[in-house]
């Protein structure tokens, strides 16, 4: 086991590298000059050859390099244009709304998603499942900013019960977890019941029905704890498809997090804040998808001994 | 198992895979209708320049602010004056063409490389897989953001982004067909007769990849269409006044107290093009998947 996560820590050195070189080259792929874009569109040549000298623009794009990744390394990702102040004090203090406002979603859609995929694989063609395969595919269909912007207005604007905008109670995670949620929702139940569908009708479950189990038994014991197996998977990549939807979500909520920051940056050409937060954004995605692959090793001692 | 003696097939009626495909397509009434509404959506939206009541984005009826749909207005009236149902017909032109043409060049390009590395194996495919897992390692919209950091905002480079992480997806699916089918008699009898490279690729290998290439193209034009209508709605896709829907719904944004059925339509519109694409897909798979068939 050790040495399987050892073999896959390995294995993402190269991936992490390549992503590295991206995000550092971003800001060189600008057109424009970088310590001019730093400085700010006022500023003297002499200001400008100063910020040149201050961020080691002058020096050979290697040295450069070196310079960045050990200043990651430390924390330290430069200033913000805007504000600045440093970029690692603007993302912590993002962070958190994020990181909660997307477990809150993971963990609804996920239990409401296996739920709905297993209903709709044992009634398999019939109400439940036509009922749970329709609100899935309109799951997948439907644009988390156009659900955040109903949800809100039936919610919040005609009836009042929930708050608009803001992150300060567990009452403001309501509707903006259940429009991050709702795709990963309607994924996992399309996921989980096409497994559901083939677990069902293997040789050991019509032995455990032969033996004489409870029907609950038979779904619960033999088929849930098979099907887990590539439902966790799907899990693990559902998580950077949250990542990626927070940012959408947080715009509609006016959510205080690192996604709504990382649209403002954009619009103000803040690259630092959108370097540092493009390389946090792929290093959890990548750290995800590691913790899914050892979790599977766990579930499926097969992956092992590849 | 239990063992079904097949009907046979009649002298006149020969099986080709397309004929199986369409008979088994056939069966599949919701993706049937949900086939003819993307056709009805591809000509709406080729010809409604022909027919749109008003300009979509110069007529302003400043009489009828945010009025509710009407007769002379069928989806109502926005907040600058301007008719909901010229604009979202001419949406529909913006949307289709941005999901069409980015899932396009990513399945080609996509295509091209999966059968590189599949068939090539060894250094091609390493450094073909490493290229596509650098590309998953940005969540999608991500990876749209930071191409529109570099290039500027507009719905060309919108395109330009979601072409591109359409790209790893189509070289996984295609690089794993390719794997599995160049070791099957076939390729080997080709390979056995001299034909090149090429021929092997194009002739035999390819058109075993097309299935999965057809059903992925559908189910990616829908979220293609989410993606950049994404883009559009956090300002960095198609800018006002342009009639794109996601661009639309954030304009709505500001005035849905009042009036909020500036954001219903073109939701609808969306909710209804992206669910005409996955059921479509959905109904693909089921008919070019052999798998489909015991269940």
């Amino acid at each position: 086991m050790l040495q399987y996560i050892v073999k896959r820590l390995l294995g993402l050195i190269p991936t992490l590298l390549i992503v590295g070189v991206l995000v550092f080259m971003f800001v060189h792929l600008l057109p424009g000059d970088p310590a001019r874009l730093a400085a700010g569109p006022d500023a003297t040549p002499a200001t400008v050859d100063l910020v040149r000298k201050d961020l080691g623009l002058d020096k050979s794009l290697p040295e450069q390099f070196v310079r960045f990744v050990s200043g990651v390394l430390q924390g330290d990702f430069g200033r913000s244009v805007r504000t600045k102040r440093p970029v690692s004090t603007e993302i912590r203090e993002r962070f958190f709304p994020t990181f909660w406002l997307t477990i809150a979603a993971m963990a609804w859609s996920v239990t409401i998603g296996m739920i709905l995929g297993v209903v709709s694989a044992v009634w398999r063609n019939r109400w439940p499942d036509r009922v749970g395969m329709t609100l899935a595919v309109s799951g997948i269909s439907f644009p988390a900013f156009a659900l955040g912007m109903v949800l809100m207005q039936i919610f919040s604007v005609q009836l009042r019960w929930l708050p608009t905008i803001g992150a300060d109670s567990w009452r403001h995670y309501i509707l903006p977890s259940l429009t991050l949620g709702a795709a990963v929702a309607a994924i996992m139940a399309r996921f989980t019941r096409s497994s559901f569908v083939d677990i069902l009708q293997e040789d050991y479950v019509r032995t455990a029905r032969a033996k004489g189990l409870a029907e609950s038994v038979v779904v619960l014991k033999h088929g849930l704890r098979n099907a887990l197996i590539p439902v966790v998977t799907m899990m693990g990549l559902q998580f950077g498809f949250l990542l990626g939807g927070s940012i959408v979500v947080e715009v509609v909520f006016n959510w205080p997090g690192m996604g709504r920051l990382l649209v403002d940056a954009v619009d103000m050409r803040d690259y630092p804040v959108i370097q540092g937060l493009v390389l946090l954004f792929s290093l959890e995605f990548i750290l995800i998808n590691l913790i899914v692959d050892v979790l599977y090793a766990v579930i499926n001692p097969t992956i092992r001994y590849r | 198992m239990s063992s079904v003696v097949a009907p046979v097939a009649s002298t006149e009626h020969v099986r080709t895979p397309w004929s199986e495909f369409w008979r088994k397509f056939k069966r599949q009434h919701v993706a049937v209708v949900a086939g003819m509404f993307v056709m009805f959506l591809v000509i709406v939206a080729i010809l409604a320049p022909w027919f749109v009541p008003y300009d979509a984005e110069n007529f302003f009826d400043y009489d009828s602010l945010n009025a509710r749909p009407s007769a002379a207005h069928w989806f109502g009236v926005d907040p600058l004056g301007r008719d909901i149902f010229s604009r979202v017909l001419m949406g529909a032109r913006i949307s289709l063409a941005a999901g069409f043409v980015s899932v396009a060049i990513g399945a080609l390009f996509g295509t091209a490389l999966g059968l590189l590395a599949g068939y090539k194996e060894g250094w091609w495919d390493r450094v073909i897989m490493r290229f596509c897992d650098v590309l998953f390692a940005f969540p999608g919209i991500l990876l749209a953001i930071g191409i529109v950091a570099i290039l500027g905002g507009g719905m060309f480079n919108v395109i330009i982004a979601v072409s591109i992480f359409s790209i790893p997806t189509f070289a996984r699916l295609v690089r794993g067909n390719t794997l599995s089918l160049k070791h099957l008699t076939f390729v080997e009898a080709a390979k056995s007769v001299g034909a090149n490279d090429w021929t092997i690729v194009l002739r035999h290998i390819f058109p075993g990849t097309i299935a999965a290439v057809v059903v992925y193209f559908s189910l990616r034009i829908g979220t293609s269409i989410i993606t950049a209508a994404s883009l559009s709605f956090i300002g960095m896709g198609a800018q006002p006044p342009t009639p794109e829907w996601g661009a639309m719904l954030n304009e709505a944004r500001a005035d849905m107290m009042n009036a909020p059925h500036v954001a219903l339509f073109p939701s609808l519109a969306i909710f209804l093009t992206v669910l005409a694409f996955n059921l479509l897909g959905d109904g693909l798979r089921d008919a070019l998947d052999p798998k489909i068939d015991r269940r």
